[in-house]
């Protein structure tokens, strides 16, 4: 409705273009208007056919994901292609948990990802606050390294980073992921980019009001940055639950395995349980799915600070 | 609160000298550093030195069972020999090359799509987005199963279409990469959609009421109006996609882990394989370097071509 009003604004000042307006004038313009607010709604009914087939053209595989995990293994791959299973198997949902330690895995992969988070968005926004509202000699060359390190692939150091893991015994544990994922330049990076829209009045006046720089951040800084702690909070905990190769890398037995790390050795076990497989899938992605649906606003924000000021 | 403009207390320090400005910088380099030492303590050690020691020890000799020792380029030597790094190598290209633009022009298509202001185009947003934060276990399992060769869906949907030879996808070495590339676009085009949606929301919409007055067709105003205005956001995502073609590595694990043969294998998995998997520590951060070196000529040419244009 909107931009056909503003379609109607960019054509006013061509409708009686120099000429007294007769009340004719106004009766053609008027049909005009009429044909064209006509001809929008069409427009506007198409768009919203098109881009409804899309995207159910590009929900497929979450569709077939359901709908499988609901069926008979035989009934998974049939031809034709059952969209609606013919008899709905809940019990998939049920046995699944007996089948393999769902219920660790799902811990194990809560457990990784509240404590990477609260770390990550801690220290990131104390080191962020450094960065950008402390000023002291050597800041901007430090604050280099971390942009640096940003730009080199992790697959580049993640043989060191193992080595070190191997000699400190961290190997097969929770802490040899918590020490690699909990410090990451990203944070730092992100927080920062908020911190800079930050007035640093708001800062001098907090400190002539007698304030400390800790109670600055505290009491000042990290009430005005909600949203983008929440962008980082999402983002942190979203990228560790979908985490594959840290866990595949360091994790080895069964017991520290997170949902990724579950649902993949299922897959290589058993590969002809389609069925059970889908159903381990969509457990695995209903987390997220909850977390994207109450947070999804400060999500496309994250994506585009950190994307578009970069 | 005041605004008055009273010496400030703390930071920022004065440029002016001053025993009291010294002491004053003094005590902001120790609250500086208070504030960032956390983080930094855990950056140092494990991603800053691990980077340093890569570089050191692609010049190195040094598995699991022998002492570390200084060869120079002897590994880079054994690398350029070696037929799987060039297979690797290939096949990373050939992946970046299919990825980079179908993404970029699924992308732009969408946003341009979704680009408007319409009663729950945020909900049209948010389900093309989703894909991109679905775990990747799951897009690779439900991905291989569609690729099923015999009755997946994408294969009797080709039948459907007339296609009578269908692909056998992850089961092939000539189309597994292709599966690959599909399943990956598939995932990333709604991030680049967000990137390309505020690139063209930051268009001024002037720019087409003029262009609309001068007559300019839709493709017209495609091509002279939003083609052009965008470019900053093209440039940022054609170097985004680009080094993260480079780095695939995880969705390519789970889907096809390098197979069938070497089809699919990509250098981060060669380094995984040399490094972690046989222990070769010095040769597979040779592997390392080159991956790094080429993500970073191809972010620095980037710049380059960009910077011409511009001028």
């Amino acid at each position: 409705m909107t931009n056909m009003a503003e379609d109607l604004k960019a054509e006013a000042p061509f409708a009686g273009t120099g000429l007294a307006v007769t009340p004719e004038d106004r009766r053609r313009t008027q049909r005009k208007r009429s044909t064209r607010e006509r001809k929008a709604r069409t427009t506007d009914v198409v768009i919203y056919a098109v881009l409804a087939a899309l995207v159910v053209a590009l929900m497929v595989p979450f569709i077939w994901m359901v709908s499988s995990s609901l069926k008979e293994n035989n009934q998974v791959l049939t031809v034709p292609i059952q969209w609606v299973p013919t008899e709905f198997v809940w019990s998939n949902y049920s046995d699944i948990w007996t089948r393999i330690p769902m219920m660790g895995y799902l811990q194990n992969s809560l457990y990784l990802a509240v404590i990477i988070t609260c770390l990550q968005v801690l220290t990131g926004s104390l080191a962020a606050y450094g960065f950008s509202k402390v000023r002291f000699p050597g800041r901007d060359v430090l604050f280099l390294a971390y942009i640096g390190t940003i730009a080199v692939p992790w697959q580049a150091y993640m043989v060191p980073q193992y080595i070190m893991m191997q000699n400190l015994g961290l190997t097969n544990s929770f802490n040899a992921l918590i020490l690699l994922q909990a410090f990451g330049a990203f944070g730092v990076f992100l927080m920062r980019q908020y911190y800079m829209t930050i007035p640093d009045e708001l800062c001098e006046a907090a400190r002539i009001d007698g304030l400390s720089e800790y109670g600055i951040w505290a009491r000042v800084i990290l009430p005005l940055s909600k949203p983008a702690l929440a962008s980082l909070a999402l983002l942190t905990f979203v990228n560790t639950w979908n985490d594959y190769m840290g866990p595949f890398i360091y994790l080895t037995s069964n017991r520290l395995w997170t949902v990724q790390l579950g649902l993949r050795s299922f897959v290589g076990q058993f590969d002809a349980e389609y069925a059970m497989i889908m159903t381990g899938s969509v457990i695995s992605v209903i987390p997220i799915l909850l977390i994207f649906l109450v947070g999804q606003r400060y999500f496309i924000q994250g994506i585009a600070t950190s994307g578009m000021k970069g | 609160m005041t605004t008055e403009t009273l010496e400030p207390v703390a930071a920022p320090a004065s440029p002016q000298h001053g025993r009291g400005n010294r002491k004053q910088a003094r005590r902001n380099t120790l609250i500086g550093w208070t504030f960032i030492l956390p983080n930094f303590l855990g950056f140092l050690a494990f991603t800053l030195i691990p980077v340093i020691a890569a570089f050191a020890l692609s010049f190195m000799e040094w598995t699991s069972f022998t002492a570390p020792r200084w060869v120079g380029l002897e590994n880079f030597q054994r690398m350029f020999q070696s037929d799987t790094f060039w297979v690797a190598l290939r096949n990373t290209v050939a992946y970046a090359l299919g990825h980079v633009p179908l993404t970029m022009a699924l992308a732009l298509l969408l946003a341009m799509l979704l680009n408007r202001k319409l009663k729950g185009i945020g909900f049209f947003r948010v389900a093309i987005f989703f894909p991109y934060i679905t775990s990747l276990v799951a897009v690779a399992v439900v991905w291989n199963m569609l690729f099923s060769p015999d009755s997946g869906p994408i294969n009797q949907f080709l039948n459907s279409i007339g296609i009578a030879e269908t692909p056998g996808w992850t089961s092939s070495s000539d189309w597994a990469m292709p599966a690959v590339i599909i399943t990956s676009v598939w995932r990333d085009m709604g991030y680049y959609m967000v990137l390309y949606l505020a690139g063209l929301q930051a268009i001024p919409s002037e720019l087409y009421e003029a262009a609309e007055v001068d007559g300019a067709s839709a493709w017209q105003r495609f091509w002279n109006v939003t083609i052009p205005s965008l470019r900053p956001t093209t440039f940022f995502v054609v170097v985004m996609l680009t080094v993260s073609s480079f780095k695939v590595f995880d969705l390519i694990v789970v889907m096809t882990n390098g197979g069938p043969g070497r089809s699919t294998t990509v250098l981060s998995q060669l380094i995984y394989q040399e490094g972690i998997g046989e222990g070769k520590f010095g040769y597979s951060s040779a592997i390392s370097l080159v991956l790094f070196l080429i993500v970073l000529t191809v972010t620095v040419l980037q710049f380059k071509i960009q910077q011409r244009r511009e001028r």
